[in-house]
């Protein structure tokens, strides 16, 4: 079973391993992605980035990429926790756990469910820039798309 | 207030697109004739220039109709929830 999660509080790695791995001795491997906010854009110095997203639509497009993730990969469990609201550089945006009795498809399973994340999930991304204050919309990348779609 | 004539939609917008219309979410009844997520856009261009602001680039407009994913082909029916993006860039 899935854990989906959308909220602007951090999470805890380790409590989100344990969660996703309690009772049960059948896993041979968790994959593991943490992606986290980064000082800098295209050469640009950035103090913060607001996360927006589509509430209703959300979270049903999440269940729907872990629902297919666990179809393909025969997944024991995941979880796929996303923050929203306004970040600081170094913290943390999302978190994607695939645990599966093998390490390829632990592997395989979280690669895929962050790429599809990135192109299927209602999220948008706003920079603001240290120099002049100015806030900019983060644009989609071609290369986003070609990651999704090698799977 | 709705006719046999109009359909009534719930729109939506996000990120830039609600900078450039300046709201958040708005109901509007549409004429019967625009039954497409395309015709849609023709006419809320017309709504007021940053409307048009919004929609002036459409290569660089995504749209869900009741929280899937659409195209301008897709159709749309009275009650439906419109929402107007740009691409996502969550993870």
């Amino acid at each position: 079973m899935a854990t989906i999660r959308v909220q602007e509080a951090d999470f805890d790695v380790g409590a989100e391993f344990a969660a996703l791995t309690a009772g049960r001795s059948d896993v041979g491997g968790i994959g593991c992605f943490v992606g986290t906010v980064r000082d800098h854009a295209a050469g640009r110095r950035i103090t913060a980035m607001t996360l927006e997203h589509y509430p209703a639509m959300t979270s049903p497009a999440l269940a729907r990429i872990a629902a297919e993730a666990e179809r393909r990969w025969a997944l024991l469990g995941c979880t796929v926790i996303h923050r929203v609201g306004r970040l600081l550089p170094g913290e943390n945006i999302v978190l994607v756990l695939a645990a599966a009795p093998h390490r390829q498809a632990a592997l395989d399973a979280t690669g895929f469910l962050i790429d599809f994340l990135k192109t299927r999930a209602p999220f948008w991304k706003k920079e603001t820039f240290a120099e002049t204050g100015e806030e900019a919309w983060v644009e989609a990348r071609e290369g986003d798309d070609a990651a999704a779609a090698r799977w | 207030m709705q006719t046999p004539d109009t359909r009534t939609l719930k729109i939506l917008y996000f990120a830039w697109l609600r900078e450039r219309t300046r709201v958040a979410e708005e109901e509007v009844s549409v004429p019967a004739s625009v039954a497409s997520v395309g015709a849609l856009v023709d006419w809320l261009s017309e709504r007021s220039p940053g409307h048009q602001a919004a929609f002036a680039n459409r290569r660089t407009v995504r749209c869900a109709v009741n929280q899937d994913f659409a195209d301008p082909a897709t159709p749309i029916a009275s009650g439906d929830e419109v929402a107007f993006f740009p691409p996502v860039t969550g993870g």
